[in-house]
């Protein structure tokens, strides 16, 4: 696929994983990992963990990191392409369904499917965390400041911007 | 960041009631000022704008309809504009809330790229990245553990097997996604299925 016009390649790829991306986009965060840096070259572990960074320290929704892909690979076209190729072909379907189901209906087929699919999107979203901590906790103290960060989010109800602010303080002096 | 108590907002009240639905251009901006307030997520201001704001739809509508998005495939708050949008105002509410919600972090995101493409391999840049994605990567685990904390406490041993499974051939081994997925949503959906009727019988 890659050999083809890029745009088409982004278009191709974020439209399919688009369709498989259940449980939201930091579940799809491993899959987009494994497209971007392992299969098509397309960016370095660091670049993408540098464009996760972005994209969490950025307004909007988080799917947005495909935006930044999508600009690596093939300039403003790029990011645009990749943004609706992640984004329109799902929300179409959202439509779609949304009226064909109205009216609530009394099976309880969509409960039962949205309890199994919770675990699941749990186990994706902490292989995204696995996969991105390897690429930046290279030293002990990056490793110390993801664990302190996890630890006041959890038990505090502090704004994460604050959280990601820090971060960027303590690498602005070099600490970590 | 902003808080929303924006002015305007202050109309006469319709108790227990829906607001008119709202015009085009007012749901498109509703939705970019949601979506340019939504650090880290979009889904709390646009629970607040829709439900308590501007009362188009009631708490369970807004339940309703998200439930709907979390469990089809892709974004689901981008899904759930997109649904929103359309239930007011039919396929061009859709398009608009859709466009409100992407456009104006698009063109951020694509401008932050590129003064990424050129700035990217500057040494402060570069340290600063780093600090943030150590933090961010953070947070992240931060939601997981959050998730994880309703499951932990029930115990459920196939559940959590389940997840760690989905975790270990993801992110240990890297699996294609679709593969794993394949095997994983039709295990998951028969085992919560037969949960349910052990606990019924």
């Amino acid at each position: 696929m890659s050999s083809e016009n890029p745009i088409w390649a982004l278009i191709s790829t974020f439209g399919l994983m688009s369709l498989f991306a259940v449980g939201g986009a930091a579940a799809a965060v491993p899959e987009m990992h494994r497209v971007a840096v392992d299969v098509h070259h397309w960016m370095t572990d660091k670049q993408f963990a540098d464009a996760y960074a972005i994209a969490q320290l950025s307004p909007g929704p988080n799917v947005l990191i495909v935006t930044l892909i999508g600009y690596a690979v093939a300039g403003v076209p790029g990011a645009l392409a990749a943004t609706l190729a992640m984004c329109l072909p799902t929300a179409l379907l959202a439509y779609y369904v949304s009226r064909l189901l109205s009216r609530p209906s009394q099976s309880h087929w969509p409960a039962l499917i949205q309890t199994a699919l919770v675990p699941l999107s749990i186990g994706l979203m902490a292989a995204s965390a696995l996969i991105l901590a390897q690429s930046t906790d290279r030293t002990f103290v990056a490793l110390l400041l993801t664990a302190a960060v996890a630890v006041v989010a959890s038990i505090t109800r502090i704004n994460p911007l604050w959280l990601l602010l820090a971060g960027g303080l303590l690498g602005f002096a070099g600490i970590v | 960041m902003s808080t929303d108590s924006a002015p305007a907002a202050q109309e006469p009240d319709h108790p227990a009631n829906h607001a008119p639905p709202p015009r085009l251009a007012a749901l498109f901006l509703a939705f970019a000022r949601m979506s340019l307030a939504g650090f880290g997520g979009v889904l709390v201001f646009a629970r607040h704008a829709i439900v308590d704001q501007h009362r188009w739809m009631s708490a369970d509508e807004f339940n309703e309809t998200f439930a709907l998005c979390h469990f089809l495939p892709g974004p689901n708050i981008v899904n759930l504009s997109m649904v929103f949008g359309s239930r007011l105002r039919g396929i061009a509410g859709g398009v608009a809330a859709f466009t409100g919600l992407l456009l104006p972090p698009t063109l951020i995101m694509t401008v932050l790229a590129i003064i990424y493409a050129h700035f990217g391999d500057v040494e402060v840049l570069r340290r600063i990245l780093a600090g943030i994605s150590c933090a961010a990567v953070g947070l992240l685990i931060a939601v997981v553990f959050r998730m994880m904390t309703p499951l932990l406490k029930r115990m459920d041993v196939v559940v959590l097997i389940l997840m760690l499974g989905v975790f270990t051939a993801i992110g240990v081994l890297r699996w294609p996604l679709q593969a794993v997925l394949l095997v994983a949503i039709p295990l998951s959906i028969g085992v919560t299925y037969l949960m349910r009727r052990k606990v019924a019988a």
